[in-house]
């Protein structure tokens, strides 16, 4: 459940822009985690809405982009989809996918007024 | 002027205008940030340039793109730098609870001891049980207690480090909280992450929590004094945590007979040799810059007498 340590440093990063920027309301936060990023949306979800209770981002619409995995396999140089770390790589059938995409974790945008 | 963003610019009209009719509008700040709002407007005539009345509390978007870990990734290459400036050999230290974290610290401790100067930062959610056992040994250790929170992050690391500063030229044991999950994410500024995982664990944990186990670099299977009584396959495991992590490193061993420890004190020693060497390249590279600074500087002292001085 590092998802609440995740969700309180996006609440840290929406007060700075908060003081940045002077708003008052954040109506929508938009998310992008990748699918090897180790974050679970539902679990973010949760999280998210126990830490912005009473702040600038009480009531604000969570937006996750996911981004799929993508590796490239070491053994025959292929570009491969890649739902984890442990699958082999569906082209050749052997093990050392290196990821590419997928790993992701950052706030992208606010939807303030 | 626009009234929301403060903007002189018209921007990019992402509608086109129709006979009074409000129009979204674009534009970037002066601050980066990008302003989408929309607002009614009437034309006078060709020439006219427009006002724009924004409506009160109309929504605009404001580009962040951070990563969401980034504050805990510049406190932990703050604690590398420092690591590395003062010659640490730094190492997070993890696994599930039980594995035996704490008593393969403490023998490791107790054969260090003499030898090479260690400090140790205990992590658990509650109590300072931990530490009060490093301590026993007569290592200085600090508890941290990260009450609810399930992993150290870089932060915690740092205000450890102010209460106590570790030695030049040692070795500094980071004791994660019991958990194969989280801490993987939290960067502490360590060299190495060491994942210990014991015999009577499954030999199916490295697919489990593969996420620990590749950003390991060595792997630690503790207890194999029991090997003969439980089922678990060294080799399986080696074969499980390769296909996560190729270039992982596996010592066996067991914290309380003590087989094998010679082998984790030989790579702790080759460790720490790598990063005084490291630390001393460092300091050879600052001092050949100090001597380049120093005969330019003597150079601009000595030429513009020997210069014609009007050209």
């Amino acid at each position: 459940m590092h998802e609440l340590a995740l969700a309180e440093s996006v609440l840290q990063m929406v007060d700075e822009a908060a003081q940045a920027n002077g708003f008052r309301r954040v109506r929508r936060i938009v998310l992008e985690i990748g699918q090897l990023a180790a974050v679970d949306p539902a679990a973010m979800r949760f999280c998210f809405d126990a830490v912005v209770r009473e702040t600038v981002a009480d009531g604000a619409v969570l937006e996750i982009e996911e981004i799929p995995g993508r590796g490239w396999c070491v053994h025959c140089a292929a570009v491969v989809p890649m739902d984890d770390f442990v699958a082999a790589c569906p082209q050749c059938g052997r093990f050392g996918v290196q990821s590419r995409n997928g790993r992701e974790l950052r706030l992208k945008t606010l939807e303030v007024e | 002027m626009c009234m929301t963003c403060g903007c002189e610019s018209e921007g990019v009209h992402l509608d086109g205008h129709k006979d009074d009719v409000g129009h979204e509008h674009e534009h970037v700040g002066a601050d980066g940030v990008v302003y989408r709002h929309a607002h009614r407007h009437h034309h006078h005539g060709p020439d006219v340039s427009h006002r724009h009345d924004a409506a009160p509390a109309v929504p605009r978007e404001i580009r962040i793109e951070r990563d969401i870990l980034a504050k805990n990734d510049s406190f932990a290459s703050a604690n590398r730098q420092r690591f590395e400036q003062e010659g640490v050999l730094a190492l997070n230290v993890v696994s599930s609870p039980g594995s035996g974290k704490t008593s393969l610290l403490v023998r490791t401790l107790l054969a260090l001891q003499g030898k090479t100067p260690v400090a140790v930062i205990e992590g658990d959610q509650q109590t300072s049980l931990d530490a009060e056992r490093i301590r026993a040994t007569g290592i200085r250790a600090v508890q941290v207690n990260t009450g609810k929170g399930c992993h150290l992050d870089a932060q915690m690391v740092q205000r450890a480090l102010a209460e106590q500063a570790p030695t030049p030229d040692s070795m500094l044991f980071i004791e994660n909280v019991g958990n194969l999950v989280c801490p993987a994410a939290f960067d502490l500024g360590e060299a190495a992450k060491v994942v210990v995982l014991s015999v009577t664990e499954g030999d199916d944990k490295p697919l489990k929590y593969p996420d620990m186990f590749r950003a390991a670099r060595l792997m630690l299977i503790n207890k194999c004094d029991l090997l003969p009584h439980v089922q678990f396959d060294v080799q399986r495991v080696i074969e499980h945590a390769r296909r996560v992590n190729p270039g992982i490193e596996v010592i066996q061993l067991s914290a309380v007979t003590g087989a094998g420890v010679a082998e984790w004190l030989d790579w702790l020693e080759r460790e720490l040799c790598a990063v005084k060497a490291r630390r001393a390249d460092s300091v050879a590279v600052l001092k050949r810059r100090v001597a380049e600074l120093e005969a330019q500087l003597q150079a601009q002292h000595t030429f513009p007498a020997n210069e014609p001085h009007d050209l």
